[in-house]
Formats: structure tokens, sequence, C-alpha cells
């Protein structure tokens, strides 16, 4: 309950700061324009465009371009979020305020001007209260698309009460999905009933509406700046996690265990690989678990599988120029492997990836979104020939599904995945090592790589976790019956390799 | 000038409104002139009516006084100075001006919209309740909305409005042209009383030559920009004005024979 609270308190905050940007920038703007043909034509024409982008493809177009704008601003997080949710904010406050000034009486805006009004004066006594129910009808639509797409700021690393339904969805937790979908849900409605107040008030002059209704947004805007209160000190650590069961728990091992040295900890989950990489060197996160072969490979391009020693030494060198460090391989690989149903793998005389090639044509392959794209893919498929009758992408938690109901034949699977052995999986092997080794390796920021207490808390882990714990501790989470909360989960962890 | 609404004067009105003059004024506009060379000097405590046909320029030429509009040429003069000095929002604040659609400001009480003027000049509140007395409304109508009211009781608070400027020019656009016959004539009679009580200089624009006749001690008739009369009420009767004066006033001097001629 506490974490949707704080969750919520961040949406509300996320929400009102970009609708303040949206006003600040609409409102001055919407009054030049209501009087210049031209200029409002061109800007209700830039707003109504960027409204078609979708609420995602915006938020994640910020991070791209804060990343070329650089100058150390953050990429991930607030930031692009603010922006990006800003901009979707402006046609509706935008276009009432152009509409409701452009809907005067002229009669009354003559009288205004031929009884000596400066235009300030007529601005504040005869336009503004006048166009004023139009401009809030407009802000309100705006506040509840905006606490709608504010869902979607998760994406980018933003805290929101999407965190609750994008971790809900991964982790197939319902629950969590609905808690997510109702608070954002009840928040909008709370303020559009709050705003209608206000927007009564203005219509018909009622003293009473306008002063609930603001009384009621003052009080939500305090209560969504109690995350600012919290305070942030260098003993504030932000783990990062990608979006597959296995990042969330290790995720919470190691924020417990920080916890537990006297950090603050806070998290950053449903980040994507190169996303969280580069996160990690700008020092947007903290901490993370990568793995070897994701570097080597996507990050560093190298196309040559080299053995374990000298890849950690080219990753370690590769992060030293942002400051960040490899603390140490945690002890197990989880690597990408083609997996099929025990059965299906015999009936189509299936052993390896050499033996796939053959058959390949007549079967379908379900691969997770990033995988496709990544060169691993492409080494595999060009390493073995190997060209699938058809493919289709799925989130990874779904893939096992998929090749439960048959509706593909081959999975793109992750080798520490604990349905593997559940679903009682054959993983293909590679006779050729075409495949570089995918050790999960603790990686942490400059802000911390050096610190003494830091790497004390999390020493500890290194080389301390089997396949066979993490494929469990994966299992827990994935499967249907008695599901475990990554949190659970990870305290199990903890418990099952002797790191309490 | 007096802020707290106009003192009784004399009959023949004190203080006086200052003099009104056109200098070679012309209005330029892509179709064409609106006001083609107008020279023209108004006198102090004069009650003029501009009259013309649609698209004669009397309205372009009025609003020039209080710089709604800017000639293209030629310069008007109040009492000597050019309308043309200054900030616009203060020459306006120091003229009365009344036209057809009103314009009372819908989010504020009577009282409010007639104390309008001294609040945005930083002068002290006016008398509204002397002032509502003056344009025949009770004081209670002072806390009414201007939607509550009707067509001729809005007119009476827009001059109430003019008239808590303190202004002695007086600038009517054809305030009387919404309104019903009967309403118009009370207006009519009542602002022509305050006039000459006041000793105003008023120019009115209006279509209406009866009206004109029956209000103003001079008429001026206009006709695609230019002056084509200029003579008192008796002497447009008597056809001593031109033709085209003779053609606006044909019509009710007409009608008003038919109405007597009824009578007998």
């Amino acid at each position: 309950m506490n974490e949707v609270l704080a969750l919520a308190a961040h949406h509300l905050l996320l929400s009102a700061a970009a609708l303040g940007l949206a006003l600040v920038i609409a409102l001055p703007l919407g009054l030049v324009a209501a009087r210049r043909p031209r200029l409002a034509a061109a800007s209700l024409g830039v707003a109504g465009v960027i409204q078609t982008i979708p609420g995602l493809a915006l938020l994640a177009l910020f991070y791209p371009l804060l990343l070329a704008i650089g100058h150390g601003l953050p990429a991930l997080g607030f930031l692009p979020a603010w922006l990006a949710l800003a901009l979707y904010a402006l046609l509706p406050i935008l276009r009432n305020v152009v509409a409701g000034l452009r809907g005067l009486d002229p009669a009354v805006i003559q009288a205004a001007d031929g009884l000596g009004m400066t235009a300030w004066q007529r601005l504040r006594l005869v336009e503004a209260p006048l166009a004023a129910p139009v401009v809030m009808a407009g802000i309100r639509t705006a506040t509840v698309w905006t606490i709608g797409a504010a869902t979607l700021a998760t994406t980018v690393g933003a805290a929101s009460l999407g965190n609750l339904i994008f971790s809900g969805l991964q982790s197939e937790d319902w629950t969590q999905v609905l808690t997510g979908c109702l608070a954002s849900a009840l928040l909008a409605l709370a303020a559009d009933g709050l705003l209608a107040l206000v927007e009564r008030g203005l219509a018909k002059r009622e003293r009473w509406s306008l002063i609930l209704g603001g009384v009621g947004v003052a009080i939500g805007l305090l209560l969504a700046c109690a995350p600012l209160l919290g305070g942030t000190g260098q003993r504030s650590i932000v783990v990062g996690a990608k979006n597959f069961s296995e990042q969330f728990i290790l995720a919470r091992l190691i924020g417990d265990r920080l916890e537990r040295a006297g950090y603050t900890v806070s998290y950053r989950q449903g980040l994507g690989s190169l996303v969280a990489l580069h996160a990690l060197q700008q020092g947007d996160i903290d901490v993370y678990v990568e793995y070897s072969g994701t570097i080597w490979a996507d990050a560093m391009h190298r196309t040559q599988v080299a053995p374990r020693a000298e890849t950690l030494a080219g990753i370690a060198d590769y992060l030293r120029p942002s400051g960040a460090a490899l603390v140490g391989p945690l002890g197990f690989e989880n690597a990408y492997a083609l997996a099929m149903k025990r059965p299906a793998a015999a009936a189509h005389h299936v052993a390896d990836l050499q033996g796939l090639a053959a058959a390949a044509p007549t079967l379908n392959l379900g691969a997770d979104l990033e995988y496709l794209a990544r060169p691993e893919w492409r080494a595999v498929r060009d390493g073995y020939d190997i060209r699938f009758g058809s493919t289709r992408n799925y989130a990874p938690t779904f893939m096992y599904r998929a090749l439960e109901s048959g509706q593909v034949d081959v999975i793109s699977a992750f080798s520490s995945d604990g349905r593997i052995a559940a679903d009682d999986l054959v993983v293909l092997g590679d006779p050729r090592h075409v495949q570089p080794g995918y050790d999960a390796l603790l990686l942490a920021s400059s802000a911390h790589a050096r610190d003494p207490r830091f790497l004390a808390a999390l020493k500890p882990l290194v080389g301390a976790i089997p396949v066979a714990a993490m494929q469990q501790a994966n299992y827990q989470v994935d499967r249907d019956a008695d599901k475990a909360s990554p949190a659970a989960a990870a305290q199990w962890l903890a418990a099952r390799i002797g790191r309490k | 000038m007096d802020q707290h609404g106009p003192q009784h004067g004399s009959p023949h009105g004190r203080p006086h409104g200052p003099e009104v003059r056109f200098e070679r004024v012309t209005k330029r506009f892509a179709g064409g002139d609106a006001v083609a060379g107008v020279d023209v000097a108004i006198a102090p405590g004069s009650f003029v009516a501009l009259v013309g046909g649609s698209g004669a320029g009397k309205s372009t030429l009025l609003r020039m006084v209080n710089r709604l509009e800017v000639p293209s040429e030629g310069r008007v003069l109040i009492d000597g100075r050019d309308v043309a000095e200054g900030p616009a929002p203060l020459l306006r604040r120091s003229i009365g001006y009344v036209f057809q659609s009103i314009g009372l400001m819908p989010h504020m009480s009577v009282a409010e919209n007639i104390a309008l003027v001294p609040r945005i000049a930083g002068d002290p509140a006016p008398d509204v309740a002397a002032l509502l007395e003056m344009v025949d409304l009770p004081a209670e109508i002072g806390t009414r909305a201007p939607d509550a009211l009707s067509g001729g009781q809005r007119q009476r608070v827009g001059v109430a409005r003019a008239l808590a400027t303190g202004a002695t020019l007086m600038l009517l656009d054809e305030p009387l042209g919404a309104l019903d016959p009967v309403t118009r004539d009370g207006i009519g009679q009542r602002y022509r009383d305050l006039h000459q009580r006041l000793g105003f200089t008023s120019i009115m624009v209006t279509h209406d030559m009866a009206e004109a006749l029956l209000l103003a001690d001079r008429i001026i008739v206009m006709a695609k920009g230019r002056i084509v009369g200029d003579a008192t009420p008796a002497e447009m009767l008597a056809g001593k004005a031109g033709p085209e004066a003779d053609a606006l006033v044909a019509v009710p001097a007409r009608q008003a024979q038919a109405i007597e001629a009824l009578r007998g």
C-alpha cells in the first residue's frame, strides 16, 4: 500500500509539473495567437501534429533527443517524461485559449477599447474572466489526458503508477496491474472533478465552487510534493533492472543488501539492454546486472567470441572511460538459448542448433522483442543457416505460454529460466560456438564504483549464485501456482546462497 | 472635469463641451475611401447629427474622434489639440462613447459597469445612484446583471456609463438603432435634456433623419465619404441643404403629414 501511495504521489507530481509547463507555454502563446490568425494556424497545427504521435513514442523519442543534447542532462527519468507529457498537453489548452478569446462578444471588446482600457486592463478585466470557463475546460481535458499518459512514463524510467502495470504484466500479477489501472483512473477522476468545480465556479460566477475546487487542487498539489521532501543524498542509490523476472529478483537482492548497509534505495525497472548500460554510464542508475555477451556483442560490437578472462577484461576497459566499473561476476550464466519441447525436438530429430537448421523451415519461432534485433540472433541464424517458417514477437514471459500452447515451436529462452526444467524443454547446444558467453555481471556507476561501503555490501554476491539457485528463484516468480513476488524470491535466494 | 457625475448647470449648459474640428480628414481602405477629405468644425456645446445611408462614412468619421480609427490623412482636433498626441487610452477615458451594440460587461453588475472608467483611471468611485436617476433608472437596478435587463434599460446604462466619465464630449454611434420606437423616443428625449443641462458637445451618428431633425441643432449629411449637406433642422425642412438632404427629409416629412391627415 505504501508503494502504491508513493507511486501515486510521483505520478501526480509528474502530471502536475507537465501541466504546469504546458500552461506556461500555451497561455501566453494562445493570447498572442488569438489576435494573429497565421500564428494561430501554425501553432495549433504543430500542437495537433504532436498529438498524433502516440504517447509512448513521444516519451521514447526524448531519450535519444536528450542523449544527443548531452551536457549531462539526464536522458532517463523525470526530465524526458516531464517534457514529453508537457508537449502532449499543449493542444487542448492552446486550442481552448484561442477559441475562448476569439469567442468573446465583439461588442464587449469594442466597449473595453472605447472606454479607454489599456491592453493589459482589457486582458485582466474583460478577456481573461470571460474566456476563463472555456480555457478551464481545455485544462480539464489536458489534465485527464496527462494523468492517463503518465502511466507510460515508466518506460523512460520515471516513477509512476505505470510501474505497477508494467511489472504486474511482466510477472503476470493481475492484482498489481488492476491496482495500477484503478489508481490512475481514480486520480484522473478526482482531478477532473475538482477542475470541473473550478470551471463551474468561473462560468456561473459561483464563489463556493471556485473555493472548493481551488482548495482541492491545492491540497492535491501539496500531496504530490511529498516525494520531494524525501530528500536525496549521496546515500540514495538507484538500482536498475531490465524487463524480465531474473532482473527484478536480482535488483531486489541488491537493493535489500544496500538498504541494510544504510542506503535509501529506489528502483528503475523495465529498461531495455542498451538503455540500461547507457543509464549506468551516465549515472542515471547506480547498479544493475548485465550479461557479458550482451556487452561484448551489442555494445562493443565484437564479432569474435573470446575466452572468459579476455571478455571480462575487455568489458572492464570498455566501462573505464565513464568511470563505471565491473564489481564482479555473480557466478552463473544466462545465455540466449533456442529451446523446444522435448517430444517435439525428438519428433523433428533436433538435438542442437545444427539439427535445427534442417527442420527450421517447417517450424515457427517465438522470440522476445529484443532478440531478433540483436547480433546474437544474427550470429546463430547465419552461423547455422537457420531460416524459420515464421517468426512472432512476445514479451519474455508470454513466450513460454506460446510454446506450450503450440502457437510456436521454438522460443528464444534464457538459460537460467526456471521454466526450462519445469516445462521439460530442451536447450539446443551451440557446437560451433557462434555465441559468446553470458556471465551475469554486477556493474556499478562511477559515483559508487570506488565507494568502500557500497562495495562491501555487494562484493559478497560475487561468485555466490549458482545457476540452479537462480533458476529456482526465477521459477518461483514465473510459475502459475503459488506465484511469488520478486521481492519474496529475492529473500529466498539470499537465504539459499547463504547471504542473508 | 468633475469625476463624481456632472453637476446641474444652467439651461444653456455650463461647463461647455469642447470644440471638435476635422481638418481635411481622409480614411483610405483597399476598396476605396471611407472618408474623403472631410473638413468641418463642430461648435462647443452643439448637438450635431451625422446622417447618411450605409457606407457613407459616418461611423468611421465619428470613431476618429476617440482614435478607434486613425485618419490616413488630416487630423482631428479637440479644443485645438490633436487627438493623436498622447496615449489613446487616456484620450478615450475623457470622451463618452455610446454605441449600438452597447457592450456592457456581462460578468459585472450594472453598478460595476457604470463605474468602469473611474475605476480604470484610478479615480474615486462615482455616485451610481445619481447617474442611474439621470437616465431614468431605479437605483436598485445597480445590483442586477446586464443580461437581466431589457434592451432599452441596457442602453440607458450605457449612457450612464458614459456620463460617469465626467466627459463633456459625447460620441453616440447609432445608439438607438436596436431599440423599439417608444424606447427610442424616451431615451432620445432624455439624452437631449442631459445634453442641454450639462452643456455637452454631442456628435450622434444615425440613419434616421426624423430622429436627427427632432434631437439635433445641426445636421450634417454624408454620402460616399463626403459631406453633401450641412444645415439646421429648420433649414433642412425648407429645402436649403441640397438634393441628398431633401431626399432624406422627404420620407419623415411625408409620413408626418400622412399621420396628421389620419388624425383629421
